[in-house]
């Protein structure tokens, strides 16, 4: 029963500790050591005692020795010493005689022999307290072995006493420990009753409990007044440790729901004392008994896990908005509670227990790991984990999980954020950093705007976020503000943003030349300051004018930044490089792009270096890779054609000035047009279905014309297409 | 409708417990009966499921039970007390979805408590623990049931304002009227079937016969019926009797066979082993119209033909009767039986409902139920819906439908569809993009368990957008509702569908075929439409059929022709998610279908074709284009380049190509940017 194999490690482990270990005391405390006549004197003061007697120690015993000298601090808590006693050589008593082969150890009270146990079931501290406090709670604790004992006692204890099923691996292992601590204290107020056989708990409907350490079942027998009615189980869903059993039957011991008038931020329950939270089910006198079953209901589905109470309404003077009917109140204090409305009894049990399953075991991809790494050096406070969808499908539905991958942002108290940027490790860190702080920022001093300005407030953000943006408002412009607060809202993440509204905004209306109210940005990299005019802007509005702003004059194009000057619907005119850009390349262009010509353009350079696929490019427009560097114009939304600047003429403000005016007076010729074929299916599906007809033509088994199945299709069948049926464009048609 | 409209917003939204029944009717001139909106006959596993979804949604309804408790039928049988349902408890796998595919007594709920695997660990577990899965999950989920409430009468009161045009009135044993606008009936199949014939009152019910074995000890027994009860008889009494002679009309219909799960199950069969074994015991197959019982003088049971019974004097005893053997003395029921036992299976209980009401049985072997429509609504009565095994009529002896595992969804569907009808919720469907078709079939077809369960009658739905941007997906609709779907469910199917089904080989399985012949598993991607085992099948269309396309199938086909098929070759793990045999196919057909590139590319790949054609396939223009896409590292390009996926762009030098100038600009073959298959999942 009582010896597995971990038994046996844990044993040898013990070897390997104590060996070495020797310390004597008398203190009460610890392990007694005593003459047989001091150990008798002591037998007659009535005390419960567990008593060793050894005559010479051998290595074996040592080990037992140390258990039990670690065993005699906790049974003195209940009242039992512990003592070994030296028997001398001559001693010919009942314990210290020659019949007494070393291997017992006995249990008295009083003078009277309770129980004898073999060392051998003493294996360790664990086992020594669990099965002393076994034998003194005999008649508490009910040690069953088949399903008909707990119904006996089930049906016995209906409408008296509840009664805790403990199940256990073995005796003497520390779950048997923590379970017989718990019962020297509860032993009265319940049945407690013990089981290590795992088929009894499968008759109970438990196969689920964990069956390796051990499990806690709560039955609310008293409850129970109908004899054929069963008794509602609970399950303790922690390891089996004193606490979490105290805990545990402390929850199951208060009541079940409980009715206040106070004010539910006050209110404090054992559940709250506990750690759990507490739900407050609003009533009112009319539809109280039908709220009262409701809450009855969630009471029981959540017993264990939160508390329930009913707050009477009526009879309170709180100031609750009508249209809630749930409060919801955390453990954690200062935490404000929230106010809920909520449509169904699910709604109430999910608010506690919508806890996400988290996959975090499974080997990581090396390219995922690698990409942690980066992140968790980058970002310290927050846990990165991955939900395999295909395995947790339900949570990944719930969680509005359509398209993947996908990457949320869980912080406490607040709405999980969804980055819907592109999936690469800079652009995420930003993303999160960037999220760290609450924008837009509230900035209330003049100086606090500077330093905000500046990039000292945020200092270390300022390499996620180029560009602050402040907007500024007199105290009166509250819509504006709104509007402001909106955008910056929408755009957390991407760019940091703040307001100043405070009475002397004027102040920095006058330094920075602008009316109010006006958006300030600060490029730190270039360490200006622009400013724009927010006149009868929408958060719309604003969120563009921003984005706008954060465009570059003459940007680097890359693979990641691409798309925003797409959008802008204009040609690229591109200067291929395969260098960074030198002040020779700038001092041409930065002249050129201020020009008001350019406007239709979008100038812009592109490193082949760090953009390699930019080589392929060119070779697409050139057949052959030339020499760099390189200018062409790039009409992606409009005819689709590729110029380039000539290979023979220097690039200079002049001249590509020059090429641009023949360009657009038709007396360039293009180099390539590029391609606006469809994307089309790169390869023929399997026909099955002229397959099947192969084997069993379809019209001999049709009850029906072929013709009218398809009559919504303006040709024939599509999957023809491997056919070689040329003319078939019916999918495009169609669809 | 809200009988207690004017209340607060609090009562109507917290109380699950609302006394409905202590409202009159809300529709003037109607009766005084109390009303629901919806009346649910029986407490069993389908009257719960359904009360379960309607409580979820906010409705009005009532459960009327007539025990005292739920699953009654369970509590009586089977009457050996085994269930024949499996129990799976374990799957290897953490998808609950999925691991419904394998529990076929769990009913559809979000409480994972609610599981069956909590309530047995046995296999084939015992009725018992049915009836306490039954009390638990109406207490737990607060289910409405009235239980004591017998309904011995059920009759249709015409009202111009009622939802259907009428209402119903039922009565129960105490003469209480109830009124209800839909009727939902889950009664089950309840009454013993029982055959007249000559002499049949000699022969004892399996509902009724001694289950203690003991009591056939040394005697000869004959069991009328070929179906699992009857099999689970002479399984309980197999090694008592002398010998135990089966009669049926048809020839044995092992389930294994027919993938049917009503058909005999191998847990029963027994008696064909001990029978082909030559241990006395033996199958006869006759038409049980075609025997009389007649008693000797010694008490025993003779078989006769009724002809040779008509022609004895009416008062002779059976000595008298003359027996077949008297002429052909090798006749096989020659010898006398100790006992007959009639285990034909059950009827559905019509007595209740008014004639008015058209609740007609179904014909032929489906006599033993009431004749519904593919939605599970009765074809005489609108409003009056069959759910449980009643239901079976509509896939009898093709799907589970008359099973829980299987019935669990038809509830939900015509849960789905009542939703729809009076409540204007269209079906549940999601919106995707284009660029997540494949995915989305695939991780249909690897977790659906309502698909799984009910193959071939509930399918999921595919609905495109204008210029196939993207999809709606509707799931598990019933198929052969197809040409009603936009009526019945409130979406639009303007712009071409597909229809995702599970089915076996049309040719497969049947009680005379031999379901493991060698050769029997199809591999080849090229065959998979001829697949043998369970597997998925895609249909497509431009349009949806119409009825009279429904009506005139071909033989074999859940569907009429479509303009394209599709199928996922079988698989013996039932995991369709093989990059090359599973999804790569089922990709190019949607492509072919939809006349489009459907692969994904990583950010570069899109980069590319940004700057070098004028349009973008659908995975760029919908993420890369959106600022998303797999930007990947360097680990990530290096892969790629490795596996032939990207060029390496950095190792093009300034050598001029050997292309002719004035081609028109193809980059690189596309397919060569694409991500590998297994990324794109």
């Amino acid at each position: 029963m009582m010896s597995s194999r971990l038994n046996i490690w844990i044993y040898i482990s013990f070897v390997l500790i104590c060996v070495f270990c020797k310390s004597i005391a008398r203190n009460r405390n610890t392990l007694m050591e005593l003459s047989p006549q001091e150990y008798f004197s002591i037998l007659q003061t009535g005390k419960t005692s567990l008593v060793y007697f050894s005559q010479d120690v051998s290595l074996d015993i040592t080990i037992f020795l140390e258990e039990l000298k670690k065993a005699a601090g906790p049974l003195h808590n209940y009242g039992i010493s512990v003592a070994k006693v030296n028997c001398a050589k001559e001693e010919a008593s009942r314990y210290c005689g020659r019949e007494n082969d070393w291997t017992k150890a006995y249990l008295f009270r009083g003078n009277i022999l309770l129980r004898e146990f073999p060392t051998d079931a003493l294996f360790d501290v664990n086992a020594i307290v669990a099965n002393v406090l076994f034998a003194l709670l005999f008649n508490e604790i009910k040690y069953i072995t088949s399903l008909e004992d707990f119904e006996n006692i089930e049906n016995a204890m209906k409408g008296k006493t509840n009664i805790a099923l403990i199940y256990v691996r073995a005796i003497g292992t520390p779950e048997h420990r923590a379970v017989m601590e718990t019962a020297f204290v509860y032993g009265t107020a319940y049945q407690f009753v013990l089981t290590t056989e795992t088929a009894l708990l499968e008759g109970i409907g438990a196969e689920n409990s964990d069956v390796i350490s051990g499990s806690l079942f709560f039955f609310h027998c008293k409850l129970v007044l109908d004899l054929t009615q069963k008794c509602q189980k609970t399950l303790l869903e922690q390891p089996l440790t004193i606490l979490n059993i105290h805990r545990f039957l402390k929850l199951m011991d208060a009541p079940l729901l409980t009715e206040i008038t106070e004010d539910p931020e006050k209110v404090s329950t054992i559940h709250l004392q506990l750690g759990l939270p507490q739900i407050f089910i609003l009533s009112q006198e009319n539809t109280y008994e039908m709220d009262k079953r409701t809450a009855e209901i969630v009471a029981w589905r959540l017993l264990g896990k939160a508390g329930v109470t009913l707050l009477l309404k009526d009879s309170s003077d709180l100031n609750i908005p009508a249209h809630i009917n749930v409060i919801f109140k955390r453990a954690k204090e200062g935490v404000p509670v929230d106010f809920l409305v909520l449509h169904d009894v699910n709604s109430i049990i999910s608010l506690v227990e919508n806890n996400i399953p988290i996959q975090n075991n499974e080997s990581v991809k090396e390219y995922e790991e690698g990409e942690m790494e980066t992140l968790n050096l980058g970002v310290s406070n927050m846990i990165f984990s991955r939900i395999n969808c295909g395995d947790w499908s339900n949570v990944c539905t719930k969680q509005n999980v359509t398209e993947y991958p996908v990457i949320k942002i869980f912080k406490e108290g607040e709405k999980p954020v969804i980055y819907t940027g592109m999936l690469e490790t800079e652009y995420l860190l930003k993303f999160i950093r960037l999220n760290g702080i609450s924008c837009p920022v509230k900035i209330v001093t003049i100086e606090e705007a500077e330093e905000y300005l500046n990039g000292e407030l945020y200092k270390e953000l300022t390499s996620y976020s180029s560009v602050s943006v402040l907007g500024i408002f007199s105290s009166s412009m509250i819509k504006e503000k709104e509007n402001f607060i909106e955008a910056g809202k929408n755009l957390k993440g991407f760019v940091i943003t703040g307001f100043y509204s405070e009475e002397d905004a004027l102040i920095l209306s006058k330094k920075y030349a602008v009316t109010l109210p006006a958006l300030l940005f600060a490029r730190h990299k270039e360490g200006n300051i622009d400013s724009i005019l927010l006149s009868n802007s929408d958060a719309k509005d604003i969120i563009q004018i921003i984005k706008r702003a954060l465009l570059g004059i003459f940007p680097e194009i890359t693979v990641e930044n691409l798309p925003i000057y797409l959008r802008l619907q204009k040609p690229l005119l591109i200067l291929f490089r395969d260098d960074n850009l030198n002040h020779k390349d700038e001092k041409e262009m930065l002249p050129l792009v201020k020009q008001k010509y350019l406007e239709t353009l979008i100038p812009c350079w592109l490193n082949v270096k760090t953009t390699p696929v930019g080589r392929g490019i060119l070779k697409a427009y050139f057949k052959h890779l030339p020499p760099l560097p390189l200018l062409v114009l790039v009409d992606l939304h409009s005819q689709g054609q590729v110029s380039a600047f000539p290979l023979d003429q220097t690039i200079n403000e002049k001249n590509i000035l020059l090429w641009l005016q023949r360009l657009e007076a038709g007396l360039e010729s293009h180099i390539t047009t590029l391609s606006d074929e469809e994307w089309k299916p790169p390869l023929p599906a399997y026909n099955f279905l002229s397959r099947m007809d192969a084997t069993v033509p379809y019209t001999e088994i049709a009850q029906f014309p072929i013709q009218n199945m398809l009559r919504c299709a303006k040709t024939t069948d599509l999957q023809q297409h491997d056919k070689g049926h040329s003319e078939d464009k019916l999918g495009k048609n169609s669809i | 409708m809200a009988p207690l409209r004017g209340c607060s917003g609090l009562l109507l939204t917290l109380t699950l417990t609302l006394p409905w029944a202590l409202a009159p009717s809300p529709f003037p001139g109607a009766s005084f009966f109390p009303h629901w909106d919806y009346c649910v006959l029986g407490a069993g596993p389908a009257g719960l499921q359904m009360a379960h979804f309607l409580g979820q949604a906010g409705r009005s309804y009532v459960v009327l039970e007539r025990a005292a408790a739920p699953g009654s039928f369970f509590t009586h049988y089977p009457r050996h007390r085994r269930l024949i349902s499996i129990n799976k408890r374990y799957t290897g796998k953490v998808n609950s979805e999925f691991n419904l595919r394998h529990d076929w007594n769990s009913l559809l709920s979000s409480e994972p408590r609610l599981l069956f695997r909590h309530y047995s660990a046995a296999y084939f577990p015992h009725a018992r623990d049915m009836v306490r899965y039954l009390g638990d999950f109406a207490d737990r989920l607060g289910l409405q049931v009235r239980y004591n409430t017998a309904i011995v009468r059920v009759t249709l009161s015409k009202h111009p304002r009622a939802w259907n045009g009428h209402f119903f009135i039922l009565t129960d044993h105490r003469g209480q009227g109830y009124q209800c606008s839909v009727l939902l009936v889950a009664t089950g199949v309840s009454i013993p079937n029982e055959i007249d014939f000559l002499g049949s009152e000699y022969v004892e019910g399996y509902e009724s016969v001694s289950i203690d074995p003991e009591d056939f000890a040394g005697q000869n027994v004959l069991i009328l019926g070929r179906g699992n009860s009857a099999f689970e008889t002479a399984e309980n009494i197999l090694g008592h009797t002398n010998f135990i002679h089966m009669v049926g009309r048809s020839r044995i219909r092992l389930s294994w066979a027919t993938h049917y799960v009503g058909d005999l199950r191998a847990i029963n069969n027994g008696l064909l082993d001990t029978y082909q074994l030559k241990s006395l015991d033996g199958l006869i197959e006759v038409d049980l119209k075609d025997i009389a019982v007649v008693k000797d003088s010694e008490g025993r049971l003779r078989i006769t033909l009724p002809i040779l019974v008509e022609r004895a004097d009416k008062n002779a005893s059976a000595q008298a009767v003359p027996l077949p053997q008297d002429e052909v003395d090798n006749f096989a029921m020659r010898v006398p039986y100790d006992r007959v036992i009639r285990c034909l299976g059950f009827t559905f209980d019509f007595s209740i409902f008014s004639d008015t009401l058209g609740l007609a049985p179904g014909k032929g072997r489906k006599k033993k139920y009431p004749l519904i429509k593919a939605s599970y609504e009765s074809k005489g009565t609108r409003g009056l819906f069959v759910l449980g095994t009643a239901s079976h009529s509509v896939d009898y002896r093709k799907s589970a439908g008359g099973f829980i595992h299987g019935f669990r969804y038809t509830a939900r569907v015509v849960h789905r569809l009542l939703e729809h009808r009076h409540h204007g919720i269209p079906w549940p469907s999601l919106v995707y993009p284009i660029t997540q078709l494949t995915n989305t079939i695939i991780r249909r077809v690897n977790e659906a368990s309502g698909l799984y369960q009910m193959f071939s009658v509930l399918a999921d739905i595919i609905l495109l957008k204008e210029k196939a941007t993207g999809f709606e997906y509707l799931e598990e609709y019933p198929i052969r509702m197809l040409a009603e779907l936009e009526t019945l469910t409130g979406r639009e199917a303007r712009h071409g569908l597909f229809v995702v089904t599970m089915e076996y080989g049309k040719n497969f399985s049947g009680p005379d075929k031999d379901v493991f012949h060698f050769d029997r598993a199809v591999w080849d991607v090229e065959d998979a439409w001829q697949s043998n085992f369970l597997h998925p099948v895609i249909y497509y269309y431009h349009c949806l059929p119409t009825e009279k396309e429904m009506a005139s199938r071909a033989p074999g086909w859940p569907l009429p022709r479509p303009v394209a098929i599709h199928h996922i070759v079988e698989d013996f793990l039932t995991d369709w998610t093989a990059p090359i045999a599973h999804i790569l196919p089922l990709r190019r057909f949607l492509e072919n279908c939809l006349n489009t590139d459907l692969r994904s590319f990583y950010a570069e790949s899109c980069f590319l074709f940004a700057l070098t054609r004028q349009k973008l396939p659908p995975f760029c223009q919908h993420g890369y284009m959106n600022m998303q896409g797999l930007m990947g590292n360097e680990e990530l390009r290096r892969h790629g380049i490795e596996s032939g996926l990207m060029e390496d762009y950095s190792a093009i030098d300034e050598q001029p190509a050997d292309q002719k100038p004035g081609d028109p600009a193809t980059p690189v073959h596309p397919s060569q940017h694409a991500t590998s298959i297994k990324e794109e999942l």
